[in-house]
């Protein structure tokens, strides 16, 4: 799990948490007396989800508070991740100037007006120290005023059914003096806050990843066992590296790459020295076994052996007669005994404020410590409950960056656009655009976009085409798996077709056994480009909305059901997208054969010979040239036109007969299939072999 | 007459029947008698023989079969006849029963060898088999790795030896190697082999059906020493054979000392590369090692040189090492800095392939490359690119100094995107303009690359490109809505220099602002200045003027005048107040329009109408504005300025309102000379001119000219318009009304994603995706729109095939063969 952007608040330490438990029953009937006070939206947490959040309804000068239990924002940061040292990259420096491409590469900052408030501004570390994020966030709150409610912990949550709500019931937060606040909008920041702990006999032995020693002097010549192959597992091993007999690592999983995957909370490279020296036979290793079949026995000398719990069950007697696996299988890989067991398994959302009546139930078979959400972030199990932040994770979880700062303030924004045309009938903001700009649009937001780059495949932009496609309504980073219900979460409409960009990965590039760097791997002719592997732009053409059904039964690995025409733009070493012929030329294509349409631009010359020379206009000259917006173009321009036999030199027509018979005045200027009509096919009489 | 003409075809359908059966005799079968058939033999000329019963059936799989055979048979001296064995002259060679028939090859009159039908199963068994038996001495069959020991050992210092492999005789890879030493057999000694043991113990790895050695013995001297060997690694076809044994042939290295461009060998001719090593005096040994080691690893692959590059006196990069050229005509050698001698080898291997994928691609594409560019102002800026553009005479603002700039000082702000062509193209005409106006304008010049800034853009309003704005203290900022380019945009800077409307405060400053003689210097943008007139107590009909005014501003100059001696003004110029007066300064004329209870936009309608010329020079800037007219033009095409007679008649037809139903104006050809253009559209060659047009353009497209030979007068023009819009007069031609479609369609991905994903693993190979994209297409989705790109797979397939002129000379497009045959 990646410490680096989780935004838990609900207290980290798992005691503390069960303690709260209770003064949370026992108000229960205190609620009765409490007045209520009423607020639209409630946020939980002013952990960074929580916090940009907050920023947005600021904005929008909505009635919101925002409730935290520690006294400051972000607590989870000030102990956590033990060793300090955050994996999220800050990188200072990109080279350009553009500051939406620059979020791009910033993995640290939240969203605002503000450019004061960017990370870099607070740690120059590429890899920045947790208490610089603590810092950041209690000034992102101080300078923006956010109205955080601190030192309040939400004890309970429950749903009052009243029909003059939004959504038919109140949301009804309890605090811990009883203090009771009634919510139209509950939004869920809480992040992932419940150590994950796994029962076996012996893991009372255990030290747990947040209250294990992080001083290297106490681990010196030891044998260390670390149960988990997470960052932290890998973080706490990194540690100790240098002072320990050895570390032996054990979990039910391979170890994933993020390099591999492409998923940012994989183990990272900053972490995995322990790889290093396994693979360098330095009595380091990694062990895969399932945990729940293990069992830890503890010797006279406080030592630790690893055995199965089968043996245990067999006979329940003292440490020494225990049945040990190497007793059966003489070179059993941990018959070696440890002085030392951590577990570092992880967080989980913590259930147990909520009250049975919110449906709030844990995600499916493989994000159990996730709550279960929809795309669009609401809640299965009540309308008006949005999860936010790292606890939103189980939309993209192992594929995205959902689960991250840098990816879910963009989720974040698009859940704040859906509540805005919810409930405020403020239409999802849009730029509109003669048909014309089509290609520069999509060429732009692929070029600086940082939330379509972050939140691949989650968040896509989406281009609504107006009545005879002669112009269009752009929309920015829209969650794709909910595009059937596009209409009504937007208020915009898409009756005459639309494109979603999306940035994807090659199909079967990511994954834990993936050679990433194959042979070969990177794909540079425009034809190829579906085959394209890392992040690339990639359009889907549907000539109607898509209906929910479509969108659930979906191809496999398709995010998105099958369009109409599909672009890729080939992947590019720089990302960057901009080559004429390499990566605009075929879009233009594609967009004017989705469109049937010509999207080529003409100077003025051009347009003015087709005004005067057809019945019809290309769409560049009706929507310029036509609105005296021509583009002239200088003598130098027009020279390598000539040149280039795209334009003809008219000054020369007339003096050479000869070539006026070449040149039907059915021809666009020059001989090229500049007009329209079908392709000039170009038959080579020499080739008769072929 | 009729039944003439119908004899006439006749005999041209049996001159043509003729032909087919002429030729078809040449390459047909003969049959003969035995008798005659032995009178015929010539000594020393082979002949195959099919002898077979007179009654048996005509037509046989092996009749069919050997008819192939006759052809390519006689192409190696060899006849090919059937020998009908009827009864009353039997001949030895006729079998006693129908199915024992066999043929028999003869040479002269000896006969060589039997061969019952079966083995000559189809026409490479045939050629193979017969070229086996005549070749017995050049192509040595062997069972044994000893056998072949000792052929090499005895061609050692003697001759090279070429070793094939086949899976069995008769195969068309034996047929292959037999026709490659029917060439080849006298210069080096062929071998031949079916014993896959043999194969295995010289240590051939992943054996397919068919492999072929070349063992260099000949530069062996010493007999203990094994030849070299060198496996051909394309399929056997005699294509390959012939230019594999062509590189075997040519020199293992060649020392060269000229320009490496100029050079050329067989390899070149054969469509291989050519690899210079490029070496010094001072270190011409280890180069020469270096180069011979190369040598041997390409041979067959490429050619490689020595280069001396001390004796050269061309250019060559100082660090390069390795000069690679390729097969292509025209392509430029690549200068290479390779430290690896692999690294040269997988060059030569991994170009190989390439051009194998791209020739395949060239071919299957036939129509025009989608890959090249087709849109005028992309592909013009993108030839300009390298051009550097004075920058410096504006200036870039940035997220930091745009808002202390424009609020500090008038700016014109161009906002452009640095990778859109348009953008690109129109920063030139601003630089221009920025040029034009070098200190003498108190306007900051500036721009922002959204690429860059794009937060400014979008703060700005900014979403589409280009955009200009300019911003005043303390007035919104305007966005520029004319034309782009560098004279439009200066006048509407130089226009925007007054205020709009500018208050007049004087009788004379009002006459002067009507003679021009105010803004003598603007004049030249505005053809037109306005002036409105207002007692001093019409404070609303003024503010709609002014607001009006700053509608316009940038396109026409505007005053106000509204002090007490108003009077003066009105009285003289005779209107009732409120009023515009007009100055039209070319003409020198001045109108006036009343303004009564006129909104601001019914005002900016007037001045725009009133702007617009009643016989105005069309131009590629103005035509827009008389386009919205929406009338039928009367265009008069005049090379130079126009007659003052046509002008004299055209402008009385229009104070007659004769022509008030079209608009009348004129096209001199020396200032808009893209009007060569239109006049082609219209009459195919250039026609005399001036001519006169009228062009209905909203509706139906119809071009009317008036006949050159009738002087243009005012009756003749009247009668000529009254014809035309009666239907009396025949257009010359209809414009197009075609909708402007996709100029080329666009790649298919979906379907290559289907076939990936229906097949096998995405593959490189373009054939296999290509094939199942017509699958696909046919199949499952008709639906789909045809925006999509349909392979002609069965021509590019039969191409291939068809290319069995073998023994035409290698060229370059024989890299086909490799994949194919």
């Amino acid at each position: 799990m990646g410490l680096s952007a989780a935004a838990p608040l609900w207290g980290p330490l798992g005691l503390l948490l069960t303690v709260a438990l209770h003064p949370a029953l026992s108000l229960r009937s205190a609620r009765a007396w409490a007045p209520r006070h009423h607020r639209d939206y409630c946020v939980l947490g002013a952990g960074p989800a929580g916090l940009q959040m907050a920023y947005f309804l600021q904005r929008a000068g909505r009635d919101y508070v925002v409730f935290e239990r520690a006294p400051g924002p972000g607590s989870f940061f000030t102990r956590y991740p033990r060793h300090r040292k955050l994996l999220s990259i800050n990188k200072r420096y990109t080279g350009k100037a553009n500051a939406e491409f620059n979020l791009r590469h910033d993995w640290n900052s939240l969203l605002s007006h503000d450019p004061q408030l960017l990370f870099r501004h607070y740690s120059s570390a590429y890899f920045p120290d947790a208490g610089d994020m603590v810092r950041y966030l209690r000034d992102f709150a101080d300078k923006l005023g956010l109205p955080v409610l601190y030192n309040t912990t939400i004890a309970h949550v429950t749903l009052n059914k009243d029909r003059r709500a939004w959504n038919g019931h109140y949301f009804i937060l309890t605090d811990q003096k009883g203090q009771a606040y009634q919510c139209s909008v509950l939004l869920v920041a809480t992040g992932l806050s419940v150590p994950n702990q796994v029962d076996f006999p012996g893991s009372e032995y255990v030290d747990g990843y947040e209250s294990v020693s992080v001083d290297p002097k106490d681990f010196v010549g030891q044998n260390v066992l670390i149960l988990g192959r997470g960052n932290s597992a890998f973080e706490t091993a990194e540690n100790i590296l240098g002072v320990t007999n050895f570390i032996h690592m054990l979990s039910r999983s391979r170890v994933r790459l993020s390099w591999a995957t492409h998923y940012v909370g994989d183990l990272r490279a900053i972490n995995n020295g322990l790889l290093d020296t396994y693979q360098l036979k330095s009595l380091d290793g990694l062990l895969e076994s399932d945990l729940t079949d293990l069992a830890i026995v503890k010797d006279r000398q406080g030592k630790f052996h690893i055995t199965l719990k089968f043996f245990l069950e067999e006979n329940n007697q003292s440490a020494d007669a225990i049945t040990l696996p190497q007793d059966e299988s003489d070179n059993f890989a941990m018959r070696v005994a440890y002085d030392r067991v951590i577990r570092c398994l992880g967080w989980n959302f913590d259930f147990s404020i909520f009250s049975k009546s919110l449906r709030l139930s844990s995600g499916g078979e493989f994000s159990k410590k996730y709550p279960l959400v929809r795309a669009s972030y609401e809640s299965k199990g009540s309308r008006g409950l949005f999860v936010l932040g790292t606890a939103s994770h189980s939309v993209d979880y192992r594929k995205s960056a959902g689960g991250f700062i840098h990816g879910f303030r963009y989720t974040v924004r698009a859940v704040h656009r859906l509540l805005e045309q919810r409930h405020h009938s403020v239409p999802w903001p849009s730029t509109q655009h003669p048909i014309t700009q089509l290609a520069s649009a999509i060429i732009r937001r692929v070029n600086e976009a940082s939330g379509l780059y972050q939140m691949f495949s989650v968040l896509a932009d989406v281009v609504l085409l107006k009545e005879n496609a002669t112009a269009f309504e752009y929309l920015e980073e829209f969650p794709m798996r909910m595009l059937a219900q596009l209409e009504s979460i937007t208020g915009r409409q898409a009756r005459h077709g639309l494109f979603v960009i999306n940035m994807e990965y090659g199909k079967n590039f990511s994954g834990p056994d993936k050679d990433v760097f194959f042979y070969d791997r990177s794909v540079g002719h425009t034809e190829d480009a579906w085959q394209s592997n890392f992040l690339h732009p990639v359009i889907y053409y549907y000539r109607h909305l898509p209906t929910e059904q479509e969108v659930r039964f979906r191809p496999a690995d398709w995010p998105l059901p099958r369009p109409t025409a599909i672009h890729h733009i080939v992947e590019d070493f720089l990302t960057d997208w901009t080559a004429p012929v390499g990566h605009i030329l075929p879009l233009r294509r594609f967009l004017e054969n989705c469109l049937d349409t010509d999207l080529r631009s003409f100077y003025a010359e051009s347009c003015f010979l087709f005004a005067l020379t057809r019945q019809k206009l290309p769409p560049f000259c009706q929507q310029g040239y036509l609105r005296t917006q021509g583009l002239v173009g200088t003598e130098s321009l027009r020279q390598h036109g000539v040149d280039s036999g795209l334009l003809r030199d008219y000054a020369a027509v007339g003096r050479r007969p000869g070539d006026s018979g070449q040149q039907p005045g059915s021809q666009g200027p020059g001989g090229q299939p500049l007009a329209p009509g079908p392709p000039v096919q170009h038959f080579d009489s020499n080739k008769e072999e072929l | 007459m009729m039944s003439s003409s119908f004899n006439v075809f006749r005999v041209g359908i049996s001159f043509v029947m003729m032909c087919i059966f002429y030729k078809s005799a040449v390459d047909a079968l003969p049959e003969l008698s035995p008798q005659k058939f032995f009178s015929i033999l010539q000594p020393g000329k082979a002949t195959l023989a099919y002898f077979c019963q007179a009654d048996s059936p005509s037509t046989s799989v092996f009749l069919e079969e050997l008819n192939e055979a006759v052809k390519p048979l006689q192409d190696y001296g060899i006849s090919v006849a059937k020998v009908n064995c009827v009864t009353e002259e039997t001949s030895r060679y006729c079998g006693k029963e129908k199915d024992l028939m066999k043929a028999y090859l003869f040479r002269g009159n000896i006969l060589l060898r039997e061969f019952p039908t079966d083995t000559l199963f189809d026409v490479n068994a045939i050629i193979a088999h017969v070229l086996f038996a005549l070749l017995f001495n050049e192509v040595r069959y062997i069972n044994t790795l000893g056998d072949l020991q000792n052929i090499e050992n005895a061609l050692k210092g003697k001759a090279n030896i070429a070793f094939s492999y086949v899976r069995a005789i008769g195969t068309p890879e034996h047929r292959a190697v037999m026709e490659a030493a029917f060439v080849y057999g006298t210069t080096y000694q062929f071998v031949l082999t079916t014993e896959i043991a043999i194969l295995e113990s010289i240590g051939t790895e992943d054996i397919e059906y068919a492999h072929l050695y070349f063992f260099h013995c000949k530069p062996v001297s010493d007999l203990t020493q094994q030849c070299r060997r060198t496996l051909m690694e394309q399929p056997l076809t005699t294509l390959n054979i012939h230019r594999f044994i062509k590189t075997m042939e040519a020199p293992l290295l060649t020392e060269v000392a000229e320009d490496p461009q100029q050079v050329s060998t067989v390899h070149l001719q054969l469509g291989l590369p050519l690899v210079f090593i490029v070496s010094r005096q001072a270190t011409y040994e280890a180069d020469r090692t270096t180069a011979e080691w190369v040598a041997w690893r390409l041979l067959g692959k490429a050619g490689v040189l020595l280069l001396l590059r001390d004796s050269l006196e061309v250019d060559i990069p100082e660090h390069a090492n390795v000069i690679f050229k390729r097969a292509e005509e025209g392509v430029p050698v690549e200068f290479l800095v390779l430290h690896d001698i692999d690294l040269i080898i997988s060059r030569v291997e991994s170009n190989t392939h390439m051009k194998e994928t791209q020739e395949y691609e060239d071919n299957d594409m036939e129509g025009p490359d989608m890959d090249i560019q087709d849109d005028e102002v992309a592909e013009t800026v993108y030839r300009d690119r390298k051009r550097d553009l004075p920058l410096e005479l504006t200036v870039e603002l940035t997220e930091e100094t745009f808002n202390a700039t424009v609020t500090a000082s008038d700016s014109l702000v161009l906002f452009y995107a640095s990778w859109q062509a348009i953008s690109m193209a129109f920063l030139q005409s601003y630089i221009d303009v920025a040029v034009k106006l070098k200190g003498t304008s108190t306007l900051l010049l500036t721009r922002v690359n959204c690429a860059d800034w794009s937060y400014v853009c979008t703060k700005q309003n900014v979403t589409d490109f280009p955009v200009v704005k300019m911003y005043k203290e303390g007035e919104n900022p305007v966005s520029y809505a004319g034309m782009l380019g560098t004279e439009e945009l200066l006048k509407f800077i130089q226009l925007n220099r007054i205020s709009c409307p500018v208050n007049i405060t004087s009788v004379q400053g009002a006459e002067e602002f009507l003679s021009g003689e105010l803004y003598k210097d603007l004049i030249t943008y505005s053809r037109v200045s306005v002036l409105g007139l207002f007692s001093p107590t019409m404070t609303t009909a003024k503010e709609e003027f002014t607001e009006a005014g700053k509608h316009l501003k940038g396109c026409v100059i505007t005053g106000v005048y509204s002090e007490e001696d108003i009077l003066i003004l009105s009285d003289k110029y005779a209107v009732t107040l409120p009023a515009l007066l007009l100055a039209r300064h070319q003409e020198g004329k001045i109108e006036s329009i009343p303004l009564a209870n006129a909104h601001a936009q019914d005002i900016v309608q007037i001045i725009t109408n009133a702007l617009l010329e009643t016989f105005p020079e069309i131009t590629v800037e103005n035509l827009p504005t008389y386009l919205r007219l929406k009338k039928p033009l009367l265009i008069l095409f005049s090379d130079g300025s126009i007659n003052p007679q046509h002008k004299k008649a055209i402008l009385t037809l229009v104070k007659e309102k004769h022509l008030d139903s079209l608009t009348p104006c004129w096209l001199n050809i020396k200032n808009t000379p893209v009007g060569r253009g239109i006049l082609q559209a219209y009459f195919d060659t250039l026609p005399p001119l001036p001519l006169l047009v009228v062009v209905n353009l909203h509706s139906g497209g119809q071009v009317f000219a008036f006949p050159s030979d009738q002087a243009i007068s005012e009756q003749n023009l009247l009668l000529w318009l009254k014809k035309v819009e009666a239907g009396l007069e025949s257009h010359i031609t209809i414009l197009p009304a075609q909708e402007w479609k996709p100029p080329l369609p666009a790649y298919d991905f979906l379907s290559m994603m289907d076939a990936a994903a229906s097949q096998h693993p995405p593959k490189k190979i373009p054939e296999c995706t290509k094939e199942t994209d017509v699958q696909e297409n046919d199949g499952e989705q008709p639906e789909e729109k045809s925006a999509i790109r349909n392979e002609p797979i069965g021509t590019w397939r039969i191409k291939h095939w068809s290319r069995s002129n073998w023994f035409g000379e290698a060229k370059k497009s024989f890299v086909y063969d490799n994949k194919e045959l």
